[in-house]
């Protein structure tokens, strides 16, 4: 049954970080990432898909230098890509000797991730990690088509985001301050509304969003309740899409919603409705959001996950494009 | 005036593709395959062959011109040696461009590498 | 497709920003018409240089092949495009481009299975659909001609 699950034990996001390219590191949250690659975003790497293995486990160090742990304190590490086969994730901590699940969830990993990780503490792990990530040159190779092929993009389309984000998840909390608790969670379900045009992502899944949001308010509470209501990746057209769906359910998200595509790419040209792909939201919760919560600015935040679950030889065979949103409830707590 | 009217039945030719595009969300892998093909018709049935007389490089350098050549290469071969020509003419004709850009493509996959966009 | 998801595509597709048409096709007619224009300056300078009317035509579009492959490598030619849309793609350019970028791209795969397979994910179509086509023309055309 589609409802949300209130964690019983304390599970807090101890620490996360953050690894991003060079256009992310021009956005207005570039100075918040905690590496980046100004230059080539080859990471250093001589293919795209190292590269993005490499952003994982920058975000992954980075993380757990934060947190003051090692990685043999990680119990079960949750982690995922946009690739075939996940192979960003399986390549990134083949060397780390972290335990390992690797995920698909498309866009919606970094918040799928986040839940599960929060749920192997709750059955009484003691530290997990959540990381994913995306590589616009990797992704572009993958769904759409060559780096150097001429054509033009839609206004509709957006634009995958080169970053990754890593997330400490643990029921122990060493650092004193303020720390982000997961304190609800919710798996969404699978919505295919009939949306086949791959350069319209945000419309395939801003129905799924909306789903898991009047899903969750069902069960009490308002959106004025929350200091944020942040989705992971619907542009500008999803997002306007979904506002205009919760609206037509009588649910007014729009003074409280935002979303990672929009805030990462703000004010930038050229990246048509917003960014897209794992790392788009894995970056913006990892840096913005949870720094917010542990400064004190937000208190109550509603993380909504986005992902289109469809993969090329589906597209060719002319089948819609399913959506996909998870919900992650952080509240900040005084520890 | 040569050069005025390969350029405006060129840039026409690119118009209707423009439109195709932004109309009806074609993928240009497929307006590739639809312009060699309309090309071969056009050539076929007789329309193709004046207005490459009259553009010039405007009917010669579009797609649709790759299609007029392999149809007029398959017409002159039938005619001049029967139903070989069939299987022959279209690929003889073609063979420059489709040459050249397999060759130049696997060449350049040894010199350049992809780069970050 | 249920009727609520046909509203719903119906909606999606109407609220959606559309591409700047006219702008496009402008820029289109523009840059398509300026390369067919060289291309038609090639002709005549492959003409003077003793080409035969037929070599020469093909001369044209192999230096044309020649300049988009090398625009591709570095990376230029997709900033024109992006720009020109069809104005690119449709003349010869559009061609020489998809095949360059696949091979570039699968480079990291290999010669084999990397650029020698990938070389054709655009050119294959093209290749073969271009040739069918004027295979079953050949066959009218004999069958008209020569049994009649």
């Amino acid at each position: 049954m589609r409802k949300p699950f209130k964690l019983k034990n304390k599970v807090y996001i101890a620490a996360s970080a953050s690894a991003a390219g060079r256009d992310e590191a021009a956005g207005p949250l570039g100075d918040l990432f905690d590496v980046t690659d100004t230059a080539d975003n080859r990471f250093g790497e001589d293919t795209w898909e190292k590269a993005e293995s490499a952003m994982q486990r920058l975000a992954l160090d980075a993380a757990l230098r934060r947190a003051g742990i090692g990685a043999e304190e990680i119990d079960a590490l949750f982690a995922g890509d946009l690739l075939d086969q996940c192979v960003s994730s399986n390549y990134a901590h083949a060397e780390s000797g972290i335990p390992y699940l690797g995920l698909y969830g498309a866009c919606s990993t970094a918040a799928e991730g986040m839940i599960l990780a929060s749920l192997a503490c709750e059955a009484g792990l003691g530290t997990c990690a959540a990381v994913t990530s995306s590589h616009f040159c990797s992704a572009e190779r993958q769904f759409r088509f060559p780096l150097e092929y001429g054509g033009q993009r839609t206004p509709t389309s957006q634009w995958t985001v080169t970053a990754a984000g890593a997330f400490i998840i643990s029921r122990e909390r060493r650092a004193g301050g303020v720390l982000p608790r997961v304190t609800e969670i919710m798996p969404g379900r699978i919505v295919d509304r009939g949306i086949s045009d791959l350069s319209n992502m945000g419309a395939a899944m801003a129905p799924a969003a909306a789903d898991t949001l009047l899903g969750y308010f069902e069960s009490g509470g308002e959106p004025r309740d929350f200091d944020l209501i942040v989705t992971g990746d619907l542009g500008r057209e999803g997002s306007d899409i979904l506002r205009d769906l919760c609206a037509a359910s009588g649910l007014d998200i729009a003074p409280r919603h935002a979303d990672c595509g929009l805030m990462i790419f703000d004010g930038c040209s050229d990246k048509h409705a917003g960014g897209s792909g794992c790392g788009c939201s894995a970056a913006v919760m990892a840096s913005d959001v949870l720094k917010n919560v542990r400064n004190g600015t937000l208190c109550n935040v509603l993380f909504v996950g986005t992902g289109a679950l469809m993969s090329p030889l589906t597209v060719n065979q002319g089948a819609s494009i399913p959506g996909i949103a998870h919900l992650v409830h952080i509240t900040g707590e005084e520890v | 005036m040569e050069y005025l009217r390969a350029f405006v039945v060129g840039g026409a030719l690119c118009v209707v593709a423009q439109i195709l595009i932004d109309k009806t969300r074609l993928s240009p892998a497929r307006i590739l395959v639809a312009y060699v093909v309309a090309g071969v018709i056009l050539g076929g049935i007789g329309v193709y062959g004046p207005l490459a007389d009259f553009a010039g490089g405007g009917a010669s350098t579009p797609l649709t011109g790759f299609g007029y050549l392999i149809a007029d290469g398959t017409k002159k071969a039938v005619d001049a040696e029967g139903a070989v020509g069939i299987i022959k003419g279209g690929i003889t004709a073609a063979a420059g461009g489709i040459t050249a850009a397999l060759l130049l493509g696997m060449l350049a996959s040894l010199v350049f590498r992809s780069k970050m966009k | 497709m249920n009727a609520d998801n046909k509203t719903y595509a119906r909606y999606a597709e109407k609220r959606a920003k559309k591409s700047p048409v006219l702008q496009n096709c402008i820029r289109a007619f523009t840059v398509g018409g300026a390369i067919c224009s060289v291309g038609h300056a090639l002709r005549t300078l492959w003409s003077a240089a003793g080409l035969s009317e037929d070599n020469s035509g093909m001369m044209a579009s192999v230096t044309l092949i020649f300049a988009a492959v090398l625009l591709t490598g570095f990376g230029r030619f997709d900033e024109i495009a992006k720009y020109a849309g069809a104005g690119t793609l449709v003349p010869i350019t559009g061609f020489a481009n998809a095949v360059a970028a696949t091979a570039i791209e699968s480079r990291s795969e290999g010669l084999v299975a990397g650029v020698g397979a990938k070389l054709f994910t655009v050119a294959g179509p093209v290749i073969v659909y271009g040739v069918s086509a004027g295979a079953i023309y050949g066959a009218v055309y004999f069958v008209l001609t020569k049994l009649f």
